[in-house]
């Protein structure tokens, strides 16, 4: 493993060097697959900086010749008659008909035994299920074993596997966080499979990367893999959520909950409100971003896409609230932004 | 001509005046002909196409941009697709095939000439009913390869015009069936028209690669057919073919899909292929190196081709099993394109190489093709491809294989062969100036992809936050697509000026070594004034080292299918005066055409007495063009062979 560790370390230098050039401005990339923070991610990269490696050894290969019969081999002024009329040479086309073979078999048994390994989580390990369901255009996790449900972060502890089971209930998604993990499509009616593991806390950005409708770009989500206690310390919040509102607008916002039938679509634990078509919304309060990211979580940015969510996400089939008053949207957005796992 | 028709029995001097008008033009039979519709019509597709480009990049030039709405930048990803690959590029090739092919092989036409002209028109009825989607409600908008279930539309599509992807079922399929069918016609007329001498271990390797890529059209076009035919139900009579919640399966169409869609992309290549086979040898002076294994290497890339599909998804959850052996079955086409790659290389060897436009293109797209191939050599390997699928890495490697590849080998292939096609050389002081700004432009857009793929950009997003560092590269592609533009635009003025003024090319501007070169620029309606006897390979070539530069005539009678008493007078002209029989222009081909067109947008409209009453006079048309006799008409050719 440490040999191997040790490899794949002068493994990742090239694409550390197209890293550097994809730096461009000097601007932070959270969403690159060349900054892994996981096993399964940093596996991924030294298979890409592999065959990178090889693919700039062939580029070299065909450029030396080729450049040198461009120079070489150019029509000069005063030359008569005509070259040599060469047919071929089988002896020299064997070697350019084996190498080939060589370079792609070199590259097919680390393509082999990786594609075997990142199939399922490491043997004896015991990996967190999750349960990921795709939706235009927006993403849900569900938590059998802890029968919790968000949306739009999912909470990981850090350094243990995370066995996700991926559906959608409409169209095609894929499931993408380029520091964790590459990904994998979400198809309805099917139950696809992958693992990934976040090796340190941190926030990891990701992105529906399958053409999904009108508003693919905006379905994006957080990973936020917390430290195993902290994990545990917010699942246990999540089964005990704090939904009551205490104040009298949060209170008048509860009110409107219920008179607009909000519930209809959403779920509150603890509460009427047991929808399933948009996102779970007991945790509201806690997450960073909403809608996919294309809000941050403000009281300001949740009554703009109460008052008129097609302004910010064509054709969702979330429903404008346009006649609610401002008074109302802040009522409604104070019960919101209470919704939080019990401290 | 006028004296001629005079000595003529007057039924068969009907058509010898020579006729330009457009009438004449709609109801051509000459493969000549019909290669410079097809190649007119791709080129008014591929500016479309490039506009749809044009439109997004500059939608991505910054983040959070709002040039165009998400639903119309869904719909321009999705018709620049369709449009480049099924309406641009591939009858770019198709055109070339047409005007050349004949021309390689010494015939007087391919075997099917009215097919031909159905082919034609099927394929612009096609293109043209996608394009009138945009006035009627709207193009398709879930990408050229319209995974299931959204293509099925309703609810799993909001916000879009159901018409829209009929527009694609209907379209392609017409469009499909077109080339299906030059397919055939291409088979036919190498296996059987060739000029006496001419083994199949003689043809020019263009031809052989014409050869194959209608092998792969013959085989790959049937899924397609099929695969758009339970779309169409789906869609028209809510089947649930490819509808989970109807009881089908969404990965169905995926699977039919690529195994159509990888031969799909071979068929863009090959030819290009066969282009660059017959430049490179043309402007090093020698011929070229390793033919028996170049001949070998597309077949053995055709072969393959039915063998890779998969491939484009390693990511739907196939298993660890079936994504190995599809990795290893994708590598392994990196072999035989890697033997072409070297076989050019040491074609250029001690040659004596002469850098004309054509030349230049042709190693432009040696450097950038090698690039295209070692990205897709990396996509290959199954679990880095789960990071690279789907991301703007994706979109640098097929462009590379599709600009840098099958666009610069047509450039090559258009500075070489307009002067056949029209007499006149394009200019090769705007070409050189083409050649490096789209060179340059091409590189400053595709490039930096790579880059944006790997930092972690999807492909077919409309926009993308500020945060991800994306900015910097986007920008950078924008300006390299103002270059890009700027070389296409000094293409276009070429091909116009030149056509004016351009200097006179006579028979061989390139002291070339193939057969089309050994009649006169432009080629004559009849080819060849008489079949030529081919002594080799490079026929003409071989004249020119070891015979006068002419080709000799075949000394055989020629061959004409059954005949009755009506045409026998003529055959004894025919015999006394060296008259060259030809097929007789006709309308049916476009009236067919125009009938599919009907039945379509009658289907999209569901109106269906029209639909039927189309079909009709589609059957009509085609039972007409296989029992009609056609007598022909004779021409006398102005000149010998060569």
């Amino acid at each position: 493993m440490g040999r191997w560790a040790r490899r794949r370390t002068w493994l990742v230098t090239p694409a550390l060097m197209l890293a550097a050039l994809a730096l461009g401005a000097c601007a932070q990339h959270p969403q690159a697959t060349f900054s892994p923070a996981g096993p399964v991610s940093r596996r991924e990269l030294g298979l890409m900086s592999f065959s990178l490696w090889l693919m700039i050894g062939v580029f070299v290969a065909v450029c030396i010749p080729l450049v040198y019969a461009m120079i070489r081999f150019r029509e000069r002024k005063g030359d008569q008659g005509l070259p040599p009329q060469i047919e071929g040479n089988h002896r020299i086309e064997v070697v350019w008909t084996v190498v080939p073979i060589l370079i792609c078999i070199a590259l097919a048994i680390p393509t082999i035994h990786d594609a075997f390994v990142l199939a399922s989580p490491p043997a004896g390990s015991s990996p967190l299920v999750v349960d990921v369901v795709g939706h235009q255009w927006w993403w849900e996790f569900q938590y059998p074993g802890q029968s919790i449900v968000t949306a739009d972060e999912m909470h990981i502890p850090a350094g243990r596997p995370i066995e996700l089971k991926l559906t959608s209930v409409d169209v095609l998604h894929s499931f993408w966080v380029p520091a964790l993990a590459g990904k994998e499509d979400t198809v309805p009616g099917v139950v696809n499979t992958m693992w990934l593991q976040a090796s340190v806390p941190g926030t990891y950005p990701g992105q529906c990367a399958e053409f999904c409708g009108t508003s693919h770009s905006l379905m994006r989500f957080d990973v936020v893999a917390q430290s195993p206690a902290q994990f545990q310390a917010w699942v246990t919040g999540m089964q005990h959520p704090d939904v009551t509102p205490t104040t009298a607008e949060a209170q008048a916002g509860a009110q409107l909950f219920s008179q607009y039938q909000c519930g209809i679509c959403h779920t509150i634990d603890g509460t009427a409100a047991k929808g399933t078509v948009g996102p779970n919304l007991t945790n509201l309060g806690e997450r960073a971003i909403v809608v996919g990211g294309s809000l941050q979580n403000t009281p300001t940015d949740l009554a703009q896409w109460i008052h008129d969510p097609q302004a910010i996400m064509p054709d969702t089939i979330m429903p404008a609230f346009s006649t609610l008053t401002d008074q109302q949207l802040s009522e409604l957005t104070a019960y919101l932004e209470g919704l939080k796992p019990q401290a | 001509m006028a004296t001629l028709s005079e000595r003529m029995p007057a039924a068969l001097a009907r058509r010898t005046a020579a006729e330009y008008g457009i009438w004449s033009w709609l109801t051509t039979v000459d493969h000549k002909r019909i290669g410079i519709m097809y190649l007119v019509s791709a080129t008014i597709f591929f500016i479309f196409g490039g506009t749809e480009a044009f439109l997004m990049r500059l939608q991505l030039m910054r983040p959070e941009n709002h040039i165009v709405s998400f639903q119309l930048f869904n719909q321009l990803f999705t018709m620049h697709g369709i449009t480049m690959i099924f309406l641009a590029v591939m009858p770019l090739l198709i055109g070339y095939i047409n005007v050349v092919m004949p021309l390689q092989i010494g015939a007087r036409d391919v075997a099917y000439p009215r097919l031909n002209a159905v082919s034609l028109w099927l394929f612009f009825a096609g293109g043209l009913m996608l394009y009138s989607s945009w006035f009627l409600g709207g193009a398709p908008n879930a990408g050229w390869y319209n995974y299931a279930p959204i293509n099925t539309g309703g609810v799993l599509n909001p916000g879009s015009d159901t018409l829209g992807i009929s527009f694609y079922v209907l379209g392609l399929q017409i469009a499909g069936i077109g080339t299906l069918l030059s397919g055939i016609n291409f088979t036919a007329t190498i296996l059987n028209l060739r000029a006496p001498g001419m083994s199949l271990m003689r043809m020019p390797l263009f031809v052989w690669t014409v050869l194959i890529t209608s092998i792969l059209i013959v085989f790959a076009f049937p899924p397609f057919t099929a695969n758009l035919g339970l779309l169409m139900f789906d869609r028209l009579f809510n089947t649930g073919f490819f509808d989970p919640s109807k009881g089908g399966n969404a990965l169905l169409w995926q699977q039919l899909f690529w195994i159509f869609g990888h031969p799909e992309v071979y068929i863009l290549i090959m030819p290009a292929f066969g282009m660059i086979s017959e430049v490179v040898p043309t402007f090093s002076r020698k011929p070229l190196f390793g033919y028996t294994t170049m001949v070998f290497a597309i077949i053995v890339i055709a072969f393959l081709a039915f063998m890779v599909w998969s491939h484009h998804m390693f990511t739907t959850g196939m298993g660890a099993v079936v994504n190995s052996v599809f990795a290893a079955t994708s590598m392994a086409i990196a072999v035989p394109t890697g033997v072409k790659i070297f076989n050019w290389i040491a074609t250029m060897w001690g040659g004596r190489i002469r850098y004309t436009t054509s030349m230049l293109f042709a190693i432009g797209f040696l450097f950038c093709f090698v690039i295209g191939g070692m990205s897709g050599v990396m996509l290959a390997a199954a679990p880095a491809d789960y990071q690279f699928n789907d991301s703007y890495f994706l979109v640098a490697h097929i462009h590379y294989v599709l600009i840098g590849g099958s666009l610069f080998a047509l450039f090559a292939g258009t500075y070489y062969w307009f002067p056949k096609m029209t007499g006149r050389l394009l200019s090769e002081r705007l070409g050189k100036l083409n050649f490096w700004i789209v060179l340059i432009g091409f590189n400053v857009t595709f490039f930096p992809m790579h880059f944006l793929g790997i930092d972690g950009m999807p492909r077919r997003v409309a926009t993308y936050p500020p945060g991800l560092g994306l900015s910097f590269w986007n920008f950078v592609s924008t300006i390299g697509v103002f270059i890009l533009t700027a070389g296409i635009l000094i293409f276009l003025y070429n091909l116009r000026d030149s056509l004016r003024n351009g200097e006179i090319a006579g028979p061989d501007p390139w002291d070339a070594r193939t057969l089309e070169w050994s009649i006169p620029s432009p080629a004559p309606e009849y080819n060849f004034a008489q079949i030529p006897l081919v002594r080799g390979r490079d026929a003409l070539w071989v004249e020119k080292q070891h015979g006068d530069g002419r080709m000799l005539p075949a000394q055989i009678v020629e061959q004409h299918g059954d005949h009755d008493a009506d045409d026998h007078d003529a055959h004894q002209h025919h015999a006394d005066r060296h008259l060259v029989h030809m097929p007789s222009p006709t309308p049916l081909p476009l009236i067919l055409g125009a009938g599919a067109m009907v039945a379509g947008y009658a289907g999209l409209y569901r109106v269906w007495w029209l639909a039927i009453l189309a079909l009709v006079a589609c059957f009509y048309g085609i039972f007409r063009l296989m029992y009609d006799r056609d007598p022909g008409y004779y021409v006398e050719p102005k000149g010998d062979v060569g």
